[in-house]
């Protein structure tokens, strides 16, 4: 399984973006093989509008099954929903502490979006 | 002939200068149509007391996906410059609320999977006022981020015989652009504040960058403005009309009634905006490109 | 932080003025306007500008006559009427889509990003900041300004340590009205008690129904015209938001406009004054329960 999770880094310490479609990047884990794959979301981050499902589908692409971030626009989480991918709501303050979160069961699995679109 | 009716500045008066002006014109005998492309948030037909007689769904094209034809290769996705498009495996998806209408992933598309698909974005109104005006106007569903193509079908639905008073959006952005793109005169409204002129020169500006002719109404008048008049003798623009300020007004405007029957002293100001009116529909008559009346 | 967005629906009821008033009240915020196409706010509170950013959103298509070969091949795919007969890019109508640059055999339509404005950072006299913009005139993209606004603002609240941003939003409902509403903590309506009052008032607040957002109503004018006023009340209650006040119709307040002052520095003593300083401690307390 891969679990995507929103940061502004490259590495498991790194700090959590709790915004979605304009985090920085990406960290893909793969629990099967423990490979951490750094995926970079600058061009839609910077889109005039659009940015959160051109992220989702940034995401999928990367064939991830789960996508952990702080919060997530309706525009994505349909998208995300479409491919199939789950959403967990996190606060953790860094990628390994969400990721050790998810691992003991203890994330929210978010049913909704948990915030408004940006209009832009 | 097409007067719009505009004011930077959100309330100095511009519906009830349209509204009266549409008045005059009609006691004077002329064919009057009041188009309201003030869509956002449309007015005109309490002043006017339209009666509606028809309703016409105004659509935006939206492409749709034929999901059998599409091979997920994502040239759509990838040329849309409104990032309204997502391709995953099997199933591309279009965000109607992005979408501007281009019509450009028709056009990528290399397997034909994408058609034409109408939404609708708010309704057009027509119908009859007093004094034999002919009404229209746009309503734009509340939600809906683009007014202009709303804005644009409204005006289609302009009658070439009559004086169209097109009353127009607040504000100097792309909606008043488009109102004001094939205008024969723009009467700017505005009021001698700071908040007045800074907004008029602006219109000023946009106005003239699209070669309008212009002349200028000042409603709430309360004495000189220094600033607003030197502007205007800058700018060489004529002052077609002095509405002065009254309470009055206000309490006849917030019924909904019109100021020239409630306020008879008005009717001369509102005799030297027909007048300028009259004036420019003479300069088109005399043009190659004229349009009567 | 708690950004509360003044709004009307219908222009000219006195936000700007209102939102002005609240600015002298609060301590300890950052001010944002929102109106991007009519800003006005810092006419009245005359902040020094410290910082000014571009702000540039979305392409222009522009052709190279050099290379052009007259096909008409992006006046055809264009649906914007963009390209005049002669093959010049009309950049008030354009969009930026690229339908023609893609259509175009020659490669001669190139798209750059468009200056669309600029938007500044403004200290006032108290030492606070305020974020006003600038759309150039006829310019596209308003909503994605007021979003680059917001955004500013929140970055200098959160910097200086800011627990309130004060926004005066803009007119209507379109897209600079949803890009001044989403993801803020309160809205207040102000209205005036008029037949078109009324009636936009009823639409703006169907928007912030949409967006979930909780709010209250301030009726400006109050005494133009009592049924109204009434209906204005009603109005309010019915849609789950409560009155934060009337302030009754002032003459003055066209004369402290002419010097862009507000009424509470031109004249502290009227009733319309009196009014807004209780709007203001009702706000302050209904805050407090967010």
């Amino acid at each position: 399984m891969k679990i995507a999770v929103t940061t502004s880094g490259d590495s498991l310490a790194a700090p959590m973006d709790s915004r979605f479609g304009r985090a920085a990047g990406f960290l893909v884990y793969d629990t099967d093989t423990k490979v951490l794959q750094v995926v970079d979301n600058a061009q839609n981050l910077n889109s005039a509008q659009g940015a959160g499902i051109q992220a989702a589908q940034t995401v999928a692409e990367a064939g991830a099954n789960v996508v952990i971030t702080g919060h997530c626009g309706p525009k994505a989480f349909r998208v995300l929903q479409a491919a199939g991918i789950t959403v967990y709501n996190c606060e953790a303050a860094t990628v390994q502490e969400a990721l050790g979160l998810f691992g003991e069961g203890k994330l929210l699995t978010a049913s909704d979006a948990d915030v408004e679109g940006h209009w832009s | 002939m097409k007067v719009v009716i505009a004011s930077g500045k959100g309330g100095t008066g511009k519906t009830t200068v349209a509204v009266n002006l549409a008045w005059f014109l009609a006691n004077c005998g002329r064919k009057v149509q009041y188009i309201d492309c003030d869509v956002e948030e449309p007015n005109g037909n309490f002043f006017i007391s339209a009666h509606f007689s028809e309703r016409i769904p105004a659509f935006v094209m939206l492409p749709a996906v034929d999901q059998q034809k599409c091979t997920s290769c994502g040239e759509c996705s990838s040329k849309c410059r409104f990032n309204a498009i997502v391709r995953l495996p099997g199933n591309t998806m279009i965000f109607p609320e992005l979408c501007h209408g281009c019509g450009l992933c028709l056009l990528v598309c290399p397997t034909k999977a994408i058609s034409e698909d109408e939404r609708e974005i708010g309704i057009i109104e027509r119908g009859m006022g007093w004094g034999g005006i002919s009404f229209v106007h746009g309503v734009l569903n509340v939600g809906e981020p683009m007014p202009n193509p709303l804005i644009r079908k409204v005006k289609e639905q302009g009658l070439a015989d009559h004086i169209q008073i097109i009353d127009a959006p607040p504000g100097t952005s792309c909606s008043f652009v488009e109102t004001i793109s094939d205008a024969d005169l723009v009467i700017l409204v505005t009021e001698p504040t700071p908040f007045g002129l800074h907004d008029l020169k602006i219109s000023v500006e946009v106005a003239r960058a699209r070669g309008r002719s212009i002349c200028v109404v000042i409603n709430k008048d309360n004495g000189i403005f220094r600033p607003l008049e030197k502007f205007l003798e800058e700018r060489q623009l004529t002052i077609t009309a002095r509405l002065p300020e009254n309470r009055k007004v206000a309490e006849v405007y917030s019924e909904g009634n019109i100021l020239l029957e409630e306020l008879p002293d008005y009717r001369a100001h509102f005799s030297s905006i027909a007048a300028e009116v009259f004036r420019q529909s003479e300069n088109l008559m005399h043009s190659p490109m004229g349009v009567l009346p | 932080m708690k950004e509360i967005v003044v709004v009307s629906g219908k222009g000219g009821t006195g936000k700007t003025s209102f939102t002005a008033c609240m600015a002298t009240l609060f301590k300890k915020k950052v001010l944002a306007d929102c109106d991007v196409d009519a800003a006005n706010l810092n006419l009245l509170l005359n902040a020094i500008v410290v910082e000014e950013h571009n702000f540039v959103s979305g392409h222009k298509a522009a052709i190279n006559k050099d290379i052009c070969v007259s096909c008409g091949g992006c006046r055809e795919v264009c649906r914007f009427q963009a390209i005049s007969e002669d093959y010049r890019v009309d950049g008030f109508s354009c969009e930026g889509c690229g339908a023609c640059s893609y259509r175009c055999p020659t490669g001669a339509v190139s798209f750059a990003k468009a200056l669309c404005g600029h938007y500044f950072v403004g200290k006032t006299g108290k030492q606070e900041y305020a974020v006003f913009a600038e759309l150039l005139p006829g310019a596209e993209n308003s909503g994605k300004l007021v979003t680059a606004v917001r955004k500013k603002a929140l970055e200098i609240a959160l910097e200086n340590g800011n627990k309130i941003i004060l926004t005066d939003g803009p007119p209507g409902i379109g897209c600079t009205v949803i890009a001044s509403l989403t993801g803020a903590s309160f809205v207040v309506f102000v209205t005036e008690p008029t037949v078109s009052g009324v009636h936009d008032l009823k639409r703006v607040m169907e928007l912030s129904k949409h967006f979930k957002l909780p709010g209250a109503v301030v009726i400006n004018k109050s005494d133009l015209n009592r049924s109204y006023s009434n209906e204005n009340v009603f109005l309010c209650l019915e849609r789950g938001f409560n009155l934060l006040g009337s302030i009754p119709y002032e003459p003055l307040v066209s004369q402290a406009q002419r010097q862009a002052k507000t009424i509470l520095e031109y004249a502290p003593d009227c009733a319309a004054s009196d009014a807004i300083r209780q709007i203001y401690r009702k706000l302050n307390k209904r805050l407090e329960t967010l």
